[in-house]
């Protein structure tokens, strides 16, 4: 039976660590103070390391830019991308948190239909912390809300759910339409709010969305890497797209859930349609190719940890998909190199001397 | 995508009546049934006389129009909320609504009342998309669309054959939790409709519930009744084996199920403490049915509803009959309805 949550929800500020990439500026956060300001921030600074990105007052954090990056991993600096917002991955590596959340910095503080301020963080601390339901569709969604439950039907032996491994928020005002949809409907806001959260099914994949979103970096962590976008790469505007579906593939394969839906942002800043028109193109034809790739892929039941079926995966992309484009091959080797360097990083019971930030860490 | 032109024409509304009183219902459904055909079909075990008020464009079937049409020993697959299935059968619409007699008009988050007939069209007339989840939902409500990162070969999408409302106040529980929450409505209105994604199995209420019976009439099955079924919907669970048949069925034949808008407003019957004492048998059998339906696979040469059902009753009888004779009975009464539908649905007409 599903428990209707009367308590409060868990701050978890010192298990949770907001990674936020930027290139310009991190005025944003004064909107989000009263929500983030008990949390660590790791801010990972995309573009020219010598700009000195200010931090409002009062945040806790560390920085890393572009030479902190090649520094901290050395040669394996390779698989982070650079001036692209998929460098953020670099913060999941460095936390030594459980739970990570991830936001852009163009996004701002929601408010829900009676005018409220949405707290999105806390949101998306519920859906993390209650389980999910990828056996079997809820009509009435989320049963553990409070107000709902599992509907007649809902077999007794799946109402416990399993754990959620990522919780991931929509976007209200500009909607994350890729640049064809976006030059044929350029002043389409998303002004539907949709009140509700949901597990997506077992066996059925989703476009990830980095733009706000959280994950049990202990359950799913190693699995959360952007690709390789941005500067000498032929594609931008997919690493939350590959993280997204390689992610669901190891979820569905260790029973792991993820949902849907709220928390709501506000995003502001409309990106160029033209901009991203050159970046996405190659992603529009190799999607076609990509997504019947990840739908059909299966993991050996030996894989039991992330690691293992992130392996596995990389193996099975430089086969299948390495014979679309040669960028797939580099990607498949950028997998591996990642999952050397954060278990390099996150080796247990080390101390991690090495890595050292460029900005104040407490 | 335009909106859904709704041609009364093409659309029956199917009432299964388990109250005599359709007083208060037909007249707040007026405004919304009043340009459609109706049909209702009395409860077979219903004694009172129905009392439906003037206006509306119907035609009543009682126990001995269903018995001659049918003949008195197939008459028994539509007893209790299987007798609309019965008005599925004589229709000569292509797409079906169909509601609850407790069932009333919704208020959406603006106050306004809700037009779930036309709600439901739209979702039959607009395509569904079970091959990709669309993380803001249907792409073809107005102010929508698709996301970035969605293939562009998935957008045309699938027609829909199954729509799949909800309720609010009085949600679709089942006893054990109706008992232990006697005080709880849903108060959430989700202003979503979503397609069910291909090979997830969803436990379809058939409370409030729209279909293009030309493409799956023939898979929505009056077959299992449970030994207490009685006239509670807590009480049941054929619109839940039903909707699992169709469910594989669309996945099968390239078809859509959409979940979501619209809401009906449902009220309060019934004790479900005193249910409690009947309805163990169906809570206990949803652990055989899910897994069942789960794995069940058809043939690539059943190319129609009809042919799926009858693969599918062979599968129930071979997977299910050991486990209860109850299932070898809903075998059964698969392979009467898929006869009963090649003898009356294409007689008439």
């Amino acid at each position: 039976m599903a428990e209707s949550s009367a308590k409060p929800v868990p701050l978890l500020k010192d298990e949770l660590d907001i990674v936020i990439p930027t290139i310009r500026n991190l005025d944003f956060l004064e909107m989000w103070r009263p929500f983030f300001q008990p949390y660590h921030l790791i801010i990972v600074q995309d573009g020219d390391p010598s700009k000195v990105i200010k931090v409002p007052e009062g945040f806790d954090y560390e920085l890393y830019n572009r030479n902190d990056i090649n520094r901290i991993l050395g040669p394996k600096a390779s698989c982070i991308s650079f001036k692209d917002s998929a460098c953020r991955c670099f913060g999941y590596m460095v936390s030594k948190k459980k739970y990570i959340y991830t936001i852009d910095d163009d996004c701002f503080v929601a408010k829900d239909p009676s005018g409220k301020d949405i707290n999105a963080l806390e949101q998306h601390i519920k859906n993390i912390l209650s389980p999910s339901t990828p056996f079997f569709f809820n009509t009435l969604y989320d049963p553990y809300r409070e107000g709902a439950d599992f509907v007649r039907g809902y077999p007794f032996s799946l109402r416990e759910g399993v754990p959620t491994a990522v919780s991931h928020g929509l976007w209200l005002n500009i909607p994350d339409y890729d640049a064809p949809t976006q030059l044929v409907k350029p002043r389409e806001r998303n002004t539907r709010y949709v009140d509700t959260v949901l597990t997506i099914p077992k066996g059925t994949l989703f476009p990830m969305c980095g733009m706000n979103l959280a994950f049990n970096r202990e359950l799913i962590g190693p699995a959360m890497y952007f690709g390789l976008m941005g500067d000498g790469q032929p594609i931008g505007r997919y690493d939350d797209m590959w993280a997204g579906w390689c992610m669901k593939v190891i979820c569905d394969h260790l029973g792991l859930g993820v949902k849907t839906g709220l928390p709501y942002i506000w995003h502001s800043k409309a990106s160029n349609p033209f901009v991203n028109l050159k970046k996405e193109y190659k992603g529009i034809y190799w999607q076609e190719e990509i997504i019947p790739f990840f739908q059909a892929v299966t993991l050996p039941k030996e894989c039991s940890s992330v690691q293992e079926c992130y392996i596995e995966i990389s193996k099975q992309v430089k086969e299948k998909l390495g014979k679309v484009d040669d960028y797939f091959v580099k990607l498949a080797d950028a997998m591996v190199t990642w999952i050397e360097a954060w278990d390099e990083l996150n080796a247990p019971s080390e101390a991690n001397s090495s890595k050292q930030a460029n900005g104040p860490a407490k | 995508m335009s909106q859904a032109n709704i041609s009364e024409s093409e659309v029956d509304i199917v009432i299964g009546a388990l109250h005599s009183d359709l007083t208060l219902f037909m007249n707040e459904w007026r405004p919304f049934f009043l340009r459609f055909h109706i049909i209702i079909v009395k409860d077979p075990d219903l004694k009172e006389d129905l009392q439906i008020p003037e206006g509306f464009e119907l035609d009543v079937y009682s126990k001995s129009d269903i018995e001659r049409v049918v003949g008195s020993s197939t008459a028994g697959l539509f007893s209790g909320y299987s007798c609309r299935y019965f008005g599925y059968l004589v229709s000569r619409k292509k797409y079906i609504v169909c509601v609850d007699d407790d069932c009333f008009p919704a208020r959406d988050n603006m106050g306004n009342v809700v037009d779930a007939l036309a709600e439901h069209l739209f979702n039959l007339k607009t395509p569904a998309t079970p091959f990709f989840f669309n993380t803001l939902y249907d792409p073809f409500r107005k102010g929508a669309d698709f996301v970035r990162g969605y293939p562009f070969s998935l957008r045309s999408g699938v027609d829909c054959a199954l729509s799949c409302g909800l309720w609010l106040n009085q949600a679709d529980f089942d006893a054990p939790t109706q008992a232990l929450k006697p005080g709880v409505r849903n108060l959430r209105y989700v202003d979503a409709v979503m397609t069910v994604p291909v090979r997830t199995m969803i436990p379809v209420s058939g409370i409030n519930i729209a279909f293009n019976r030309e493409v799956v009439g023939p898979a929505l099955v009056p077959a299992l009744k449970l030994a207490d079924e009685g006239k509670l919907r807590w009480e049941t669970i054929e619109d839940i084996w039903s909707g699992m048949c169709v469910k594989v069925i669309c996945d099968h034949l390239g078809l859509g199920v959409k979940t979501g808008l619209p809401y009906v407003y449902r009220t309060q019957r019934g004790s479900a403490i005193e249910s409690l004492k009947k309805e163990w048998q169906g809570v206990k059998l949803m652990e055989d049915i899910v897994p069942f339906f789960q794995s069940l696979r058809l043939p690539q040469s059943a190319s129609t509803a009809e042919a799926c059902v009858a693969e599918m009753a062979k599968t129930v009888k071979e997977k299910l009959g050991q486990v209860d004779p109850l299932f070898l009975r809903a075998a059964q009464a698969m392979e009467d309805w898929v006869k009963l539908w090649a003898s009356v649905a294409s007689s008439t007409g």
